[in-house]
């Protein structure tokens, strides 16, 4: 081969390389991305029900319910509009609480009960994940709801 | 009157920077040559005023002056002064301080060991990295000035996020922000390069050091974010694709890249566009990743105080850096031409496929980043893109990666025939694939599909990474920092694959439900909760429980979990506890009160698993070693007596 023609076959051969890697790396996309559903859209139905996704919203006061003694918990998500169940067994973060943002990650069950593998609460107090705070403030015509026990502090 | 003392040096800085700039790129045109012994002055003063500015915010959380709302909002009077310290840089406007002062520091060294380039380029060099002070610095001063004062004074500080208050965390920004600036030498010499329109094998020679000194900064950086992570989060793991360490890693690979292909523009006067366009591509990933860390644009833990403001402004200036650095390229790359020719299986052909497979990597990373924040910018729905993706999609360019690695380190230049080494390679590789045979069925039992895979190219590394040394030394001949540094960090790399292998395939983890007197299985070991007490620390009170581990009946580890309660940001925290041992880590966090006396308890047992940091400390001290070798030096005598400042 003279020094041309092998110049050429090795930028062939990156060229394939890479569009090869390209090609797989696009299906893995497809295949392992989570869409996000706020509890409106999971309860019109557009949510997957055989794929796992993210489910964000506020936890409703007074849903955590615990088997005490016992790592299975019940808790509702909402978005002040519509509510979904929530089933989940494990240790949940430190700022998993009630009325406070969360994201759960998992499968929407046959009877409507989303079962979560993973939650998501992030470690800041003041924490509203951007997806949930955009996905409430759609339903409330811009107002956010005040979090009572929320404690301002001026930032001027 | 002091943090107006600051903001005054910060505004003065900006002039120096302007200075530097001008005097710098206008200099070496012609007419004005004697304005380039004003551009190392101004280089100084720029340091001087930016130090100033830092000393005197240092000043302020030292001293608890809450009059100054920057310090109000991050420390507090029962805070440690050491952390107040910490402090400085543990939100967005004394970060953004921090890393125009890392510029300063690293012009500075610039200007003070290049008195042995021309005065031109040198000049030229300080200008480009006068124009990124610029920005940065006025960036600090529009967007995120820290000495904005509170009137009236707050009584007490709001206090350091309590995540913060860890030394690993206190390292983790100066070691990062050194290494993501430190690409901006690289970047300035490459710009320089291309305004001459000249390159040649010494240029190489002058950019190596740096970049290989600024890569080993942020590879400390990236692996003490990681640890911080592992054990102060509570996550368990040592990486998690979490958007802002893609944001660091991304860099790196870039930069890894561009420090083997700056050997091969060095040794051989090849790939000398391609050099550039990575240098600058490294640079601009370190500018991304800041505007993805600093904008907020990305949901993370990371990304505590966000401002879209401020995201434009950097993204206005990456388009400004990028764009013009590329627009350069464009121009003037063509004029660089290489000559050289070389074989198939030279060490050129190898290190060329390590640029590929490394800048595909990164590729792959960066489109998994930056898919979330496009589909929503664009109304395609709100996604998310995890490990799933990632893991496979890195693992495709890395594994043939490591595997190309261990056959190249045994390659040599320009006509390298490997028929010669075949010798050592198929003893490296069969030394390998017993003591992976003796891994997978000996220490540990069973084995996932890439375990046995794992093992063998890491401890293949290993052993090729060696060859040369141990040659060297059985042939009596010199061992130069180079060949040192360069094993060191191969075999680095070895010891990493071969520590993530026992850590992805050989972790036991399971959460439990334990009272106290209570125990659980994870895998073969038990845990068993054997007490629960409160406990007072300096600004916290602490729930502490005691856990004994025991596998086969035998007691192999004792734990202290702590759940921690901040008084002044009143914020719930894990501390986990950890028991460190020579081969794994036990390891346990508490998590709630579960009633019925229970308590939940994250267990984990991971084999290795702290060799992943110290790898990448060794890798970093190989990068460290082989900077200062002595060629890098010989045509610097100057540069002999202050090479301390370069690191």
């Amino acid at each position: 081969m003279t020094p041309r023609q092998r110049r050429l076959a090795l930028v062939a051969g990156i060229l394939a390389g890479v569009s090869v890697a390209a090609l797989l790396a696009m299906r893995a996309f497809q295949d392992n991305v989570m869409f996000f559903f706020d509890p409106s859209q999971v309860a019109s139905g557009e949510a997957p029900v055989d794929k796992r996704f993210r489910l964000g919203g506020m936890v409703r006061p007074g849903t955590v319910q615990r088997t005490p003694g016992s790592l299975e918990m019940r808790f509702v998500v909402t978005d002040f509009k519509r509510d979904v169940p929530v089933r989940y067994e494990g240790v949940v973060p430190d700022l998993f609480r009630e009325n406070q943002g969360v994201v759960a990650h998992g499968r929407l069950g046959r009877d409507g009960t989303f079962v979560a593998d993973e939650i998501l609460a992030k470690h800041d107090e003041n924490y509203m994940p951007p997806e949930v705070a955009k996905a409430i403030k759609e339903k409330h015509g811009g107002v956010m709801p005040v979090n009572p026990d929320h404690k301002a502090v001026p930032r001027t | 009157m002091i943090p107006e003392l600051g903001h005054f040096a910060l505004v003065l800085a900006v002039v120096a920077a302007v200075a530097q700039t001008v005097f710098g790129l206008v200099g070496p045109t012609g007419a004005r040559a004697h304005w380039l012994a004003a551009v190392r002055p101004a280089a100084l003063a720029q340091f001087l005023l930016t130090s100033l500015s830092l000393g005197t915010l240092v000043y302020a959380f030292v001293q608890n002056d809450f009059s100054v709302e920057y310090v109000a909002a991050n420390s507090n009077t029962a805070l440690p002064v050491g952390y107040r310290i910490a402090a400085v840089w543990g939100a967005h406007e004394g970060s953004l301080l921090l890393w125009a002062w890392m510029l300063c520091a690293w012009t500075l060294a610039v200007a003070a060991l290049s008195r042995s380039l021309p005065d031109a380029f040198a000049g030229r060099v300080l200008g480009v990295l006068g124009i990124v002070s610029i920005g940065f610095l006025l960036f600090t001063l529009v967007t995120s000035n820290p000495f904005v004062r509170l009137d009236p004074p707050a009584p007490d500080g709001r206090d350091l996020n309590p995540l913060l208050q860890d030394p690993a965390l206190a390292a983790h920004p100066p070691m990062l922000y050194a290494g993501y600036v430190g690409l901006s030498v690289a970047f300035a010499f490459a710009c320089a390069a291309m305004i001459e329109g000249r390159l040649d094998q010494t240029w190489a020679r002058w950019t190596r050091p740096w970049t290989t000194v600024a890569w080993a900064f942020l590879t400390v950086g990236i692996a003490l974010g990681s640890w911080w992570a592992y054990y102060e989060l509570g996550w368990g793991g040592y990486w998690f694709w979490d958007p802002v360490e893609n944001a660091s890693f991304m860099p790196w690979l870039v930069a890894t890249a561009l420090i083997h292909s700056l050997a091969v523009t060095e040794k051989r006067g090849l790939f000398k566009s391609w050099t550039l366009l990575l240098a600058i591509l490294a640079f601009s990933l370190s500018l991304l990743g800041t505007f993805l860390v600093r904008s907020g644009v990305l949901v993370s833990v990371h990304s505590f105080a966000a401002d879209p403001t401020r995201g434009l402004f950097i993204l206005a200036f990456l388009v400004v850096i990028v764009g013009g650095a590329l627009a350069l390229y464009a121009w003037r790359a063509p004029l660089l031409r290489s000559e050289a020719g070389f074989e198939f299986t030279s060490r050129e052909s190898f290190l060329l496929f390590n640029n590929i497979l490394l800048v595909v990597a990164a590729a792959a990373v960066f489109a998994g980043t930056m898919a979330p924040l496009i589909s929503d910018s664009l109304g395609l729905g709100t996604l998310s893109v995890g490990s799933q993706y990632f893991d496979p999609v890195f693992l495709l360019p890395t594994l043939p990666l490591l595997a190309l690695a261990a056959v190249g380190l045994h390659a040599s230049w320009k006509r390298g025939r490997l028929s010669a080494r075949r010798g050592a390679i198929l003893t490296t590789l069969a030394i390998a694939v017993v003591l992976t045979f003796a891994l997978v069925f000996g220490a540990w039992s069973g084995a996932k599909a890439l375990t046995p895979v794992g093992f063998a190219l890491g401890l293949w590394l290993i052993g090729s990474a060696l060859v040369d040394p141990i040659d060297r030394i059985r042939r009596r001949l010199s061992m130069t920092p180079a060949v040192i540094g360069m094993a060191l960090a191969h075999a680095a790399l070895g010891v990493f694959v071969v520590s993530v292998t026992a850590v992805e395939s050989y972790t036991r983890e399971r959460d439990l439900a334990l009272a106290v007197g209570e125990s659980g299985k994870v895998g073969e070991y038990e845990y068993r909760l054997t007490g629960l007490e409160m406990r007072e620390g300096p600004n916290y009170d602490a729930l502490r429980g005691e856990i004994v581990v025991s596998e086969g009946g035998r007691q192999i580890g004792l734990l202290h979990p702590e759940k921690r309660s901040y008084w002044v940001q009143r914020q719930q925290m894990t501390e986990a506890g950890i028991d460190m041992q020579p081969t794994r880590d036990i390891f346990a966090a508490l998590g709630e009160d579960l009633g019925a006396g229970r308590w939940s308890v994250r267990a984990q047992v991971r084999p290795l698993i702290n060799y992943v940091w110290l790898a990448a400390l060794l890798m970093a001290i190989g990068g460290v070693v082989a900077a200062f070798d002595r060629r890098y030096r010989r045509e610097a005598p100057d540069a002999r007596a202050r090479d301390g400042e370069g690191a």
